[in-house]
């Protein structure tokens, strides 16, 4: 009995060290979506393309569809753009939430580097993203056919992420869509 | 460099760094107006007690962040609206999950946070009773703590004494 004792600190090290070795690969600014399981949030908002186009939540459901966060003064979102046409190109339909930008910003960037999104939501006041509970872009969210918010990417979506969660979870929607 | 010339920076240094402070301190003032003045003081309790998603460990209140004044606003317009501060709360819990409150409720995810210092409390509280328990006790120890600078007094007394008979020889 007292010589297990002896290896009381031993076992408490390793479950210590276990604890911080599984903290090291956490990610603590990425939150978890309050909205995962719960409907879009309705929205009524501008085209970036025009002012007089105006889309509703409607044209979010029947099809399983990322809504990517971008912004021209967002870094990241240009490292994640070519990704995005190369989903589009898969025939992935995404919607863009073009978040707190100016539209002729906007529209040069996608003149630049390609528009991949089936549509483009103008949010200049960030309402969209405040319903959404967006604190930062890049976020790229997966709503299902029915409107259901699946999951939510905080980050540059890249080769990785789509092989990970939010790929399999799309794969796993768009299949079930096939199937009825 | 001379002593003057140490003393000459040595003033100026004074009001530059006023200076500096002053300019942190404009920097950081927002002013809200508030139909009542009772708005106000609820207005900045909850902007004390959510936090700020986008920079973890600040509260609303400090943060600078855009998503930081989008959320003052929403707060501020829905005290101007007449909700109460849970409807508030959970208005941005519903957006931006229980991560923005600094006092999140009690449930099963956050068990472990509310429970553990009160567990490891009681583990300590535990282990001193343990340590004190196996502790060899002294066979009276309340008498002996009470006699005890009655008797230090006694002998310093008769220290003293002793000392005083060796000098008058």
């Amino acid at each position: 009995m007292n010589r297990l004792k002896l290896y009381l600190p031993l076992v408490l090290f390793a479950l210590l060290a276990g604890l911080l070795y599984r903290g090291l690969n956490n990610d603590p600014t990425e939150l978890p979506s309050a909205l995962v399981g719960k409907p879009f949030p309705a929205f009524q908002l501008e085209a970036v393309e025009s002012a007089e186009q105006r889309h509703q939540l409607a044209s979010l459901k029947g099809e399983v569809t990322l809504v990517n966060v971008w912004a021209t003064w967002c870094f990241a979102c240009r490292l994640e753009h070519a990704m995005l046409n190369q989903l589009a190109a898969q025939g992935v339909k995404i919607i863009g939430l073009n978040y707190k930008d100016t539209r002729p910003a906007a529209q040069r960037w996608l003149a630049e580097r390609g528009d991949p999104y089936w549509l483009n939501l103008f949010d200049p006041r960030g309402e969209l993203g405040f319903d959404l509970g967006v604190y930062g872009a890049p976020e790229t969210y997966l709503v299902d056919a029915e409107g259901i918010v699946r999951h939510r990417r905080v980050g540059v979506v890249d080769e990785r992420i789509w092989a990970g969660e939010l790929g399999q979870l799309y794969r796993r929607y768009a299949a079930q869509v096939q199937d009825e | 460099m001379n002593s003057r010339a140490r003393s000459g920076l040595r003033w100026l240094a004074t009001p530059l760094m006023a200076a500096l402070l002053c300019a942190v301190a404009v920097a950081g003032i927002e002013v809200v107006e508030f139909s009542e003045p009772q708005l106000r003081e609820r207005y900045q309790g909850l902007t004390e007690e959510l936090r700020c998603p986008k920079c973890q460990n600040q509260n609303l209140a400090d943060s600078n962040a855009p998503i930081s004044v989008d959320m003052r606003a929403q707060v501020r317009s829905m005290l101007e609206a007449g909700h109460s501060d849970a409807q508030i709360k959970q208005n941005l819990v519903d957006r931006y999950s229980e991560f923005v409150l600094y006092r999140p409720a009690l449930n099963l995810a956050t068990a472990l946070l509310w429970g553990l210092p009160p567990l490891l409390l009681l583990v300590g509280i535990g282990l001193l009773v343990m340590l004190r328990r196996r502790q060899p006790r002294p066979a009276a120890p309340g008498l002996r703590s009470a006699a005890e600078p009655a008797s230090t007094e006694q002998r310093v007394a008769a220290l003293l004494a002793s000392q005083q008979q060796e000098r008058q020889p």
